[in-house]
């Protein structure tokens, strides 16, 4: 097979960008230790009002400036929609879907996650700037899907 | 024909007559395919001024019929990326077999029966939506219900494609017997490649549609598994880029060069390019799901590097387009590094569009890198990052190359001269204006958090995310895309009933090669080799995702939410 010259360089270089786009992947994922949410267990979507944590949806203190946010999420609003923590914390959303599929995306940072009925969804984001951070969901969930929001109030 | 025009014909070039291949019972369903999807683009492309003008919170989708912003939403998507795409992939796509093998389709019973399915498929998807009855995007999610009517049209839409893919490869082979020992001819074999491709990458809709959605929409089985329903979809729903891009990827390698008066750089890397999109393009749909809570990361980890590898056939083209392009401009008298891009015909609207659609898809290829790039994608996922992206490669890549090969395609077919030539070379620097505006304002917004496919002019958060400019921009652009388009169905409707009848039936541009067919190996025709290692590439990308995320989690009964 024929190949010329400029075909050759230009495959070369084509694959060598590519090569450096995993490579930039990599440190994102292993030096800066940005991740993409993993598998957190799987919950009866029916039976959520009964299934810990989602009985008693809200804030949990670990300690540490550690906080777990439990939401429960239905067409069409969060459950809580509010929560409030000192600056310097660290909060994981832990998420479940009573009905259709949902999404979380707190706006500007990097916790981003599918809310699937069936699925726990898990996320993390550290506060260290006083405000307030909202989230919305991220996929449509039938006629009032543009409702659907919530606060992170950090003081 | 004689042996020496056979053997110019099989490397790709040379004038052949429209008698003989083209029967007029194969004609007529090619052309009504083709009328369907336009009906789609003009509908579909409509309700983008809706969703347009919604983003600065003008509200007007009640003025315009809709029960809400999203019955609009569902028909923006359902008849722009299924009707639209499928009904000008299969005419052009039949065209070009017709052509490239320089024989009729094998079969016309099964050109009829796309067109039929195509039709009776648009009709039942079309009353379950307007009658608000599948508000459910065309992404129709489980648990979200729907009538079954919705179902059953989407399903009729993928079994016409389907039928074509059949009749393609059933051409194919019957040129095979009456040319033994040849090589396939470019284009014939870059059409049939196509849809092989769709052949792999449908399975993962038609399974979910007919064993998951159906039975559980009709009440014969209680509950379902979201997750698993979007394994599937995710199945197709990335290869079908792919089928949406690769009609426009055949003019831009096989015609578009012999427009600007430039040749193919080599038979050799274009089947390459055909080849590796065919290999890579299913194995590649958990870079959507990079998010999604119940997908092991380790089969993220695999996907990612699959998606890089669908990348690189895009790459290539930028080359190869790129030389044939320059090839046209220096024949033309350009010089300089640069001087041949002026020398290229500008003034014809139909390359003129297709050129404007080629740089947009730089840049919507570099977002899309974006996307796909794992831990990247958490800033950008579901938001309106992702309609700036798309809107610019099946937006503006592949509908407004689609629009640009109209404007010889109608013509061709009609055989009347196109009307306003200055209106059409208009719609398509307008188009470009109007993508950019757009894109830019969705892009900004997405990274600043605002959601997609959310009517965010009706939202209360609006103001907390301060996209207020971008969204201007979006609204805008939309809008130029959408005066762009009514610009595209006056020049259309205008040809077809005024156009001057032309003198002699005009001709596909089809280019010629600088390196024909006989300096490619061999191998590069063997499509069931090809096809194999596609099918094991799924296997891999798949049965241990399947064998990891077993048993199924069935605990979501259907829910109507609008």
């Amino acid at each position: 097979m024929r190949i010329e010259t400029y075909e050759r360089m230009f495959m070369i270089l084509a694959a060598l960008m590519l090569a450096l786009g995993i490579v930039g992947i990599a440190i994102g994922a292993l030096v800066a230790g940005v991740h993409v949410p993993s598998p957190a267990g799987r919950v009866d979507p029916r039976a959520l009002s009964s299934t810990p944590p989602f009985d008693q949806p809200g804030l949990r203190d670990l300690g540490n400036s550690k906080y777990e946010a439990v939401i429960v999420a239905r067409a069409w609003q969060f459950q809580p929609n509010e929560i409030e923590v000192p600056v310097g914390s660290t909060v994981t959303f832990t998420l479940a879907s009573t009905d259709v599929i949902h999404g979380f995306v707190l706006a500007g940072t990097n916790a981003n996650v599918m809310v699937i009925p069936g699925q726990i969804a898990q996320v993390t984001a550290r506060f260290d700037q006083p405000g307030e951070y909202v989230w919305v969901c991220h996929e449509y969930c039938g006629f009032g899907h543009h409702q659907m929001y919530g606060k992170v109030v950090v003081r | 024909m004689s042996a020496t025009a056979r053997a110019q014909a099989a490397a790709g070039g040379g004038a052949v007559a429209r008698e003989g291949f083209f029967l007029a019972e194969q004609l007529w369903p090619i052309k009504g395919q083709l009328a369907l999807a336009l009906i789609g683009l003009a509908l579909g492309g409509l309700m983008g001024l809706m969703q347009a003008l919604d983003r600065v919170g003008i509200v007007i989708y009640k003025s315009m019929l809709l029960q809400s912003y999203y019955q609009g939403l569902t028909i923006h998507g359902v008849l722009l990326a299924f009707l639209f795409t499928f009904g000008f992939g299969n005419a052009f796509v039949s065209l070009m077999a017709i052509r490239g093998f320089e024989r009729p389709l094998a079969s016309t019973f099964l050109v009829q029966g796309a067109f039929w399915t195509m039709l009776v498929g648009t009709v039942l998807a079309a009353y379950a939506i307007l009658r608000n009855q599948a508000t459910v995007l065309f992404t129709f999610y489980a648990p979200m219900r729907a009538s079954s009517l919705f179902y059953l049209g989407a399903a009729l839409l993928v079994v016409s494609t389907l039928l074509t893919m059949l009749n393609l490869v059933l051409t194919r082979r019957a040129w095979q017997r009456e040319h033994p020992g040849e090589r396939t001819p470019l284009l014939g074999f870059v059409s049939v490649v196509t849809y092989v491709m769709w052949a792999l990458a449908s399975l993962g809709v038609v399974v979910l549609v007919i064993f998951l959605l159906l039975p559980w929409q009709l009440g014969w089985i209680d509950t379902t598994d979201p997750q698993f329903n979007r394994i599937l979809f995710w199945y197709t729903g990335h290869a079908i880029v792919y089928f949406w891009l690769m009609p426009a990827y055949i003019s831009w390698y096989l015609l578009v060069p012999r427009q600007v008066g430039g040749r193919v750089f080599s038979d050799s890397l274009v089947r390459l390019v055909f080849i590796l999109l065919l290999i890579f393009s299913v194995p590649t749909g958990l870079h959507h799901q990079y998010v999604d809570p119940g997908i092991p990361t380790v089969m993220k980890v695999v996907h990612l590097f699959t998606t890089f590898s669908v990348v690189y056939p895009s790459l290539f083209t930028a080359f190869t387009v790129m030389a044939a392009l320059e090839d046209g401009g220096r024949a033309r008298g350009g010089r300089g590094l640069l001087g041949w891009i002026w020398k290229l015909p500008w003034g014809d609207p139909s390359v003129a569009a297709q050129l404007l659609a080629m740089l947009v898809f730089i840049l919507g290829g570099a977002t899309g890198i974006v996307n796909a790039s794992y831990n990247l994608n958490n800033v950008v996922h579901n938001t309106s990052f992702i309609p700036g992206h798309f809107h610019m490669t099946v937006g503006t890549a592949v509908a407004l190359s689609f629009i640009g090969i109209t404007y010889w395609l109608i013509p061709y077919l009609s055989g009347r001269e196109l009307m306003g030539r200055r209106l059409a070379l208009a719609q398509a620097w307008l188009w470009f204006v109007g993508i950019l505006l757009f894109a830019r304002g969705q892009i900004a917004a997405g990274l600043l958090g605002e959601p997609r496919r959310t009517s965010i002019g009706e939202a209360p958060y609006r103001d907390l995310i301060s996209a207020g400019l971008d969204n201007w921009l979006t609204a805008i652009g939309g809008t130029l895309m959408v005066v762009s388009g009514a610009l595209y169905f006056v020049v259309i409707v205008w040809t077809l009933l005024a156009g001057r009848r032309l003198s002699q039936p005009l001709e596909i541009p089809l280019a010629e090669m600088r390196f024909g067919a006989r300096e490619t190996a061999p191998l590069w025709d063997r499509l069931g080799f090809w096809f194999l290692i596609a099918v094991i590439l799924v296997v891999i990308a798949y049965v241990p995702l399947f064998v990891l995320y077993l048993p199924l989690n069935s605990v979501s009964p259907p829910i109507k939410v609008y």
